[in-house]
């Protein structure tokens, strides 16, 4: 299990999408291809930006089909955070495969 | 280059304000003011300054002399800073929490993170209120860092009306437009369209996959509107020869639909502008008015969804029967 902090990388308003991004590739993807879950801990992080929630989570749906999406786990998100979370991975498990 | 301000131009009442603007010479800028008052939304601000970055000799502007008060306001606001004016203007520097946001560049996200940080405290208003002037903020600007090509950045400018409880915000800049990003990747014949397919969900100039990619999901802008649309609130966007102006939704329309293409919306739109080199985005967040951020998240996922489909369904190839 490989639990990820949120708050020290983007402060309590996570809007930065290249912080998003080197989070996704140096952090969530390494861990997912060893096979482990990935919790992802928003607490004290107020609010999101959809653009930082789709350049964290949605290449890697994208890429490894939805079934990853159990692999990821969201702690301490508040109710905006939720449902931006939320957003995103719906409207990727409605994109059509790349592969 | 010329521009005048008259003594209103907000949101509302912005389009003869576009209509006034002389672009043809970028040799000089002139501006003048109407004599007996000024009041303008931060917008028209912002598109000042990103005239002033175009201005090719800057020994060469031109500001008419101001009489009346809202010199002292456009001190404070920093337009002749931006200007590199000396406005002779001696003024006791007021603390701007809960007034004003003044004419900010923003070049990277670095500096932006340290904007977002800063205004929070001037705006004096509840974390539930500051959410979407925050997530309005954070989306236009990187938009300009990612699409726009700005070697001037984004310019930003707020303020907070007291007797409207309204935060108007502009954010402007003087990059490659909407319509030349979006041909990157679509066909498209004129600037209107381009603000069309901008604004409408999972179409973004990086990639012609309805969804957009890794970095870009197309939404940013859709979320923009439709924050305006729930609060019953204007949104204005103007970029080369078009603008387009989402109108206020009226109280007695309860219920707010959120359309996928925005000219359903109750709009204005306008081509044969004078040619905007850029974009410039103006919006305005009623605080009583205010719908929570939560519950208009519920709306746009309802639609967002609702539209990305549509949007997939028209791209679908039909059989053809021969």
């Amino acid at each position: 299990m490989k639990e990820i902090e949120i708050f020290p990388k983007t402060g309590n308003f996570a809007e930065n999408k290249d912080v998003a991004r080197e989070l996704r590739i140096t952090e969530i993807i390494p861990a997912l291809e060893k096979h482990q879950v990935v919790i992802l801990d928003f607490s004290e992080v107020d609010s999101a930006t959809q653009s930082f929630i789709h350049a964290l989570i949605s290449d890697i749906i994208r890429k490894e089909g939805y079934e990853i999406i159990d692999r990821l786990n969201f702690k301490n998100c508040n109710d905006t955070i939720k449902k931006i979370i939320t957003i995103v991975t719906d409207y990727m498990q409605e994109e059509e495969p790349t592969v | 280059m010329k521009i005048h301000l008259p003594n209103s131009a907000f949101l509302g009442n912005i389009d003869p304000f576009f209509n006034s603007i002389d672009i043809d010479d970028s040799s000089s800028l002139e501006i003048t003011f109407n004599e007996k008052w000024v009041s303008v939304h931060p917008i028209v601000l912002c598109m000042i300054s990103a005239l002033w970055f175009s201005t090719k000799n800057k020994s060469n502007l031109k500001i008419q002399t101001l009489e009346t008060k809202s010199k002292n306001y456009f001190e404070r606001i920093g337009l002749f800073k931006i200007l590199g004016y000396d406005s002779c203007i001696n003024i006791v520097e007021h603390d701007p929490s809960g007034r004003f946001i003044p004419i900010t560049i923003v070049k990277n996200s670095d500096e932006l993170n340290n904007f977002i940080k800063d205004m929070i405290p001037l705006l004096h208003q509840e974390p539930e209120q500051v959410n979407p002037i925050k997530y309005v903020i954070s989306e236009l600007v990187r938009n300009v860092f990612e699409h726009s090509k700005s070697n001037s950045g984004a310019i930003i400018s707020a303020q907070y009306y007291k007797k409207s409880n309204t935060i108007r915000i502009g954010v402007v800049d003087n990059g490659i437009g909407i319509k030349e990003a979006i041909s990157k990747s679509y066909y498209i014949e004129s600037d209107i369209d381009a603000i069309k397919m901008a604004l409408t969900p999972g179409i973004t100039g990086t990639t012609t996959n309805i969804g957009g990619t890794e970095f870009n999901a197309g939404a940013g802008l859709f979320f923009i509107k439709s924050i305006a649309k729930v609060n019953r609130d204007f949104f204005v966007m103007y970029s080369g020869d078009a603008m387009y102006k989402l109108l206020r939704t009226p109280a007695k329309n309860k219920k707010i639909i959120l359309y996928s293409d925005p000219f359903n919306d109750k709009c204005s739109k306008k081509e044969n502008l004078p040619y905007w080199q850029g974009t410039a985005v103006g919006i305005d967040i009623c605080l009583d008015r205010h719908q929570a951020f939560d519950q208009l998240l519920d709306l746009i996922k309802k639609s967002y969804r609702k539209n990305r489909n549509e949007q997939k369904k028209k791209r679908f190839k039909k059989p053809r029967f021969i």
